[in-house]
């Protein structure tokens, strides 16, 4: 899917951190769970209209799944791919279960505030996206239910849900090939839902690439028949923002 | 789970028919309990809900998925807020599960789902920018439209990760019932989509009722 040798940038994010970046259409950005255990959660925003913003309800019905993984495409809220998970060696995402909150870390695991532990206070999920929201001018009312790479959350048969302790191994990755300009916001919190008995702190290393182009062939593109008209919902609108 | 009301229509303080295509907007005041009901069956209520006081705090679905643990609304759900706080709960339903995963319809979104000639359908999501742009009064603006109930809709999830839309479980005369734990603006709009199971492929009318 890609090109190994066009290596753009790579970098590290220690586990109960946040950031944020803007990747460009024909892009791609591989998650590395370095040591297993990992949860990367992110949201997606069109950088020309923040408006526009990933949709996980129009991303799960229009692919007919409750997971996530290769061959899925992440639609915004305009009937548009924000990116395609090209490559995926978890097999398992989950987009329903939203963030730990200040308040749900502080029963889990107790109050370590910046104060008493500077850099290695307990950060959550929720306040981690505020921080990046406000830095584009966003607020909680543009905050959309959120990815949570590498973490797997599953349903029994009367929709009970069931979190999987080691869904992700050390060395597994993810990879997003941007099919639009995208805002990227993420952070490594913990999954909300995770038992471990102290905060995990997972790191995680990531790696932007050029991607190879989009073939008719492309797996994403044909991996549903739906998809193949969000591509197209795509072509025209750069029809739109390209000179 | 199924559980009857003792409330009859006829003391209801307010009712109002909400034809399909149409949509709903009005507060509801603590204490006050809200009925929708399925007038003629199998009709998607797509509801969002609104702290009165800061519609800036909404109805979640991550967070009421979470914090029950299931997927499936019914009796004894709380719907919960994007700040972690009780809205409303469900107090009774006679149709025994309800969606918050399928989210709306929207023009663009059935694009990708049956077909680009399609995007001039009418949709949930034209009915809330609607809403929104003639109730200047609640400050909304699409900014404001998250990830909604579809009361009466079936969305089975299954053990290894499948979504789909399948018939409705619901019928003529069923409904879902909630108290308010604050000051609620209730947005629904009665779905127009004809093209999957959720209305029957006949989308009617749906009642609002409220008692104090």
């Amino acid at each position: 899917m890609t090109d190994n040798n066009a290596l753009l940038y790579e970098d590290r994010l220690a586990g109960g951190c946040h950031w944020s970046l803007r990747m460009r259409r024909g892009t791609s950005l591989r998650l590395i769970d370095e040591e297993g255990g990992a949860n990367v959660g992110m949201l997606f925003y069109n950088p020309v209209n923040l408006l526009e913003r990933y949709n996980a309800p129009d991303t799960l019905k229009c692919q007919h799944t409750f997971k996530l993984t290769k061959g899925n495409c992440l639609y915004s809220d305009m009937g548009r791919i924000f990116c395609s998970i090209v490559e995926d060696t978890a097999g398992w995402h989950d987009t329903v279960c939203g963030n730990l909150t200040k308040a749900m870390v502080n029963k889990k695991w107790g109050e370590h505030s910046y104060q008493d532990y500077r850099n290695d206070w307990y950060q959550n999920g929720h306040n981690s996206f505020l921080v990046e929201l406000a830095k584009y001018g966003l607020g909680i009312e543009d905050m959309a239910a959120n990815l949570n790479f590498f973490s797997k959350v599953a349903v029994d048969d009367h929709g009970s849900l069931r979190y999987a302790a080691n869904n992700s191994q050390a060395g597994n990755y993810v990879e997003l090939r941007f099919e639009m300009d995208t805002l990227v916001l993420l952070h490594t919190c913990p999954h909300p839902l995770t038992n471990a008995n102290d905060y995990p702190r997972k790191p995680v290393r990531y790696q932007i690439r050029k991607a190879a182009p989009v073939t008719d062939d492309d797996y994403c593109k044909n991996f549903r028949p739906e998809n193949r008209r969000g591509f197209k919902n795509n072509d025209v609108y750069h029809l739109g923002v390209e000179a | 789970m199924i559980k009857a009301s003792a409330l009859q229509a006829d003391s209801a303080v307010y009712r109002a028919i909400v034809p399909a295509g149409d949509y709903f907007m009005k507060t509801v005041t603590e204490g006050q309990t809200i009925r929708i009901l399925d007038l003629e069956g199998n009709q998607a209520a797509d509801t969002l809900f609104y702290n009165a006081a800061d519609p800036a705090e909404r109805y979640s679905a991550m967070d009421t998925i979470r914090e029950q643990g299931n997927v499936y609304l019914s009796a004894g759900t709380r719907l919960i807020s994007n700040l972690g706080n009780v809205m409303l709960e469900i107090i009774a339903d006679t149709c025994g599960r309800h969606d918050t995963l399928g989210g709306a319809c929207a023009t663009e979104s059935n694009t990708v789902r049956y077909a680009l000639e399609k995007k001039c359908m009418h949709a949930c999501r034209d009915s809330w920018m609607l809403a929104v742009a003639e109730n200047d009064a609640f400050g909304m603006s699409k900014r404001d439209i998250t990830h909604n109930i579809n009361f009466f809709m079936n969305v089975p999830i299954t053990p290894d990760g499948g979504l789909t839309f399948e018939d409705g479980i619901s019928a003529p005369g069923k409904y879902v019932e909630m108290k308010a734990c604050m000051n609620t603006i209730v947005l629904i709009s009665n779905c127009p989509q004809l093209n999957n199971p959720c209305n029957g492929y006949n989308p009617t009318p749906i009642e609002v009722l409220v008692w104090d």
